[in-house]
């Protein structure tokens, strides 16, 4: 089993869920954060003061994966959340070692 | 059946005496319709009700207090603009400020205030007797109350208008001993040289044909200059200014609610300024007319003068423009033609973006600009007052709107300036560096806003 993390620009959020739900992805977690890579924040204007905004908000979506569907689900993302533009964000792959779903006490692939 | 015969007996005799009354005979109604008029004028007083006088008057008591409940509500205002200004983590602090300067005002403005204001003056400098409402006697004329009402929400006014210019680092006792002071002196004191007669006063600026309609002067650049003077003894909020010299944002939190705080403004100044007649006359028409377009120009013109700057037509500048405009037009509203308005406003929304790059220039930081809409603009506006009066320019009347303007910003620079200095020498005017870093509210009221939000500040 594979968690994939995927950072992104918030307003690609829907896009991306959508382009999962497709291919059978039944859950995912969301969060709201900030952060900065080469794209290194941007300016606002308040009141005549220009200031630097660099953390930019950003949405981390974490999806856990049999190993096997890890490929399209990246691909997935890849498509749904590109606009081509800097800040279009990361995908990490990592390993993980075991799955319980709460409810039942299931393990591994049964409780994804 | 005999109760209901004495019951309509005096009903009976009333209308036999105002027949005999009408025509001094008991005149049908068709002889009466064919009465030449002038004669039934002489003949006829009204049997029952008031008077055109007292329609007049009802008029006059309603209108004024329609107005002063308008200017009340200016006092949201200021707390959404100062908040929305500022961050979130001062945010109790700023509703505080507001709630408490009204209150503790109305009461020192009882106390001291409206007879140091309005009092009889043998000097033409304050005021003398009517503190505590004593002029009141039973039965009397009630236009004291009504009166009273109206010069009490503008004191109010006076007093919150240092609350943004202070915010985010007043120590919270320090201010209520402020708003105390202005309230009860430094407010009234320069009231009186210019308002004073509107009751038992005559003031010696008045008498010189010194003109302020609303208080451009007595209410705003008295409390823009208190606001100056307490930004001034604060210092900078901290981060403010970075050591090179460069201006740090320090982004209100909440931008809606400064544009809400903006409109609860606009909608009051309606009362502000026509309500200034305190009469029930068609005037209040053309001064409700110049106050709305001086508000507009004041937007348009700085937006325009951000836009130009910035490259960006900034939001809290054209908001500061309406305020401008509303301010600078204060004390012409009933001497200008509604073009000259337009002047007016434009001007102040020019005048005011400048004055807060300013100011920061100085180092003077004013969060939500108070200084230069309310001190600035005040007066701006009053000078404006002799340059577009309708009956024309004159070098005189120029020169004692010149002397009102300094002689208030003197008099607020005294004594504003010693209450401030005495405040950071007695109780402390500033809160401690851990507690401006962690915001006003935990410390100083020991809880938070928006306690279902995490607010995570950078500095």
């Amino acid at each position: 089993m594979k968690k994939i993390e995927a950072i992104i620009k918030p307003f690609k959020l829907d896009e991306v869920k959508n382009a999962l739900q497709e291919i059978g992805v039944s859950g995912m977690t969301v969060t709201e954060v900030k952060g900065f890579g080469r794209q290194k924040g941007h300016t606002e204007i308040y009141r005549g003061a220009e200031y630097l905004v660099d953390f930019v908000p950003k949405v981390k979506l974490e999806v856990t994966a049999a190993a096997d569907t890890v490929p399209s689900v990246v691909e997935r993302i890849l498509t749904s959340a590109r606009t081509g533009k800097i800040g279009d964000g990361k995908i990490f792959v990592f390993d993980v070692e075991e799955v319980v779903r709460i409810r039942t006490g299931e393990r591994g692939r049964e409780a994804l | 059946m005999t109760r209901f015969t004495f019951g309509k007996l005096p009903l009976i005799l009333c209308f036999l005496a105002a027949f005999l009354l009408a025509g001094g005979s008991a005149a049908v109604g068709l002889a009466e319709e064919t009465a030449p008029p002038a004669v039934q004028e002489v003949t006829a007083p009204a049997p029952e009700g008031p008077t055109p006088a007292e329609v007049q008057k009802n008029l006059d008591f309603v209108w004024t207090m329609v107005a002063a409940f308008l200017v009340f509500f200016m006092q949201a205002g200021f707390a959404m603009v100062e908040s929305g200004f500022t961050r979130a983590k001062n945010a109790v602090n700023i509703m505080m400020k507001n709630l408490m300067d009204f209150s503790i005002g109305s009461i020192a403005f009882l106390a001291l205030g409206f007879g140091i204001m309005f009092g009889t003056s043998p000097t033409g400098w304050f005021g003398t007797d009517g503190f505590l409402l004593s002029d009141y006697a039973k039965d009397a004329d009630k236009w004291l109350y009504a009166f009273w009402m109206f010069q009490v929400v503008f004191a109010a006014t006076a007093a919150t208008i240092v609350s943004g210019a202070m915010a985010e680092r007043t120590k919270f006792s320090a201010y209520l001993l402020y708003s105390a002071v202005i309230s009860a002196l430094i407010y009234p004191v320069f009231g009186s040289w210019a308002w004073g007669s509107l009751y038992h006063g005559n003031g010696w600026l008045e008498k010189l044909g010194f003109i302020d309609f609303a208080g451009s002067t007595v209410v705003h650049s008295v409390g823009g200059w208190a606001a100056l003077w307490g930004a001034v003894m604060l210092g900078p909020r901290m981060g403010r200014y970075a050591k090179d010299g460069k201006v740090m944002a320090i982004p209100g939190h909440n931008i809606p609610m400064a544009a809400l705080g903006v409109f609860i403004l606009w909608f009051g100044w309606f009362g502000f300024n026509p309500g200034s007649t305190t009469a029930g006359n068609p005037d209040i028409a053309r001064i409700a007319v110049n106050t709305n377009l001086a508000a507009a120009a004041g937007a348009v013109a700085s937006l325009l003068t951000a836009w130009a700057i910035f490259k960006k037509p900034d939001g809290a500048m054209s908001l500061n423009g309406v305020l401008a405009g509303l301010v600078a037009i204060t004390s012409p509203c009933a001497t200008v033609t509604p073009m000259a308005s337009v002047y007016i406003g434009a001007i102040a929304g020019v005048v005011v973006v400048l004055s807060v790059l300013f100011f920061d220039r100085l180092r003077i930081d004013d969060p939500v600009g108070a200084i230069s809409v309310h001190g600035v603009c005040g007066a701006l506006g009053t000078l404006l007052a002799a340059v577009f009066h309708e009956e024309g320019f004159t070098m005189a009347r120029l020169g004692v709107q010149a002397l009102g303007v300094a002689a208030a910003f003197v008099w607020v620079s005294i004594t504003a300036g010693l209450l401030f200095f005495l405040l950071k020498k007695t109780v402390g005017l500033r809160v401690s560096e851990e507690e401006e870093m962690d915001g006003l509210d935990y410390h100083e009221h020991g809880n938070t806003a928006y306690p279902n939000f995490q607010l995570v500040e950078k500095r």
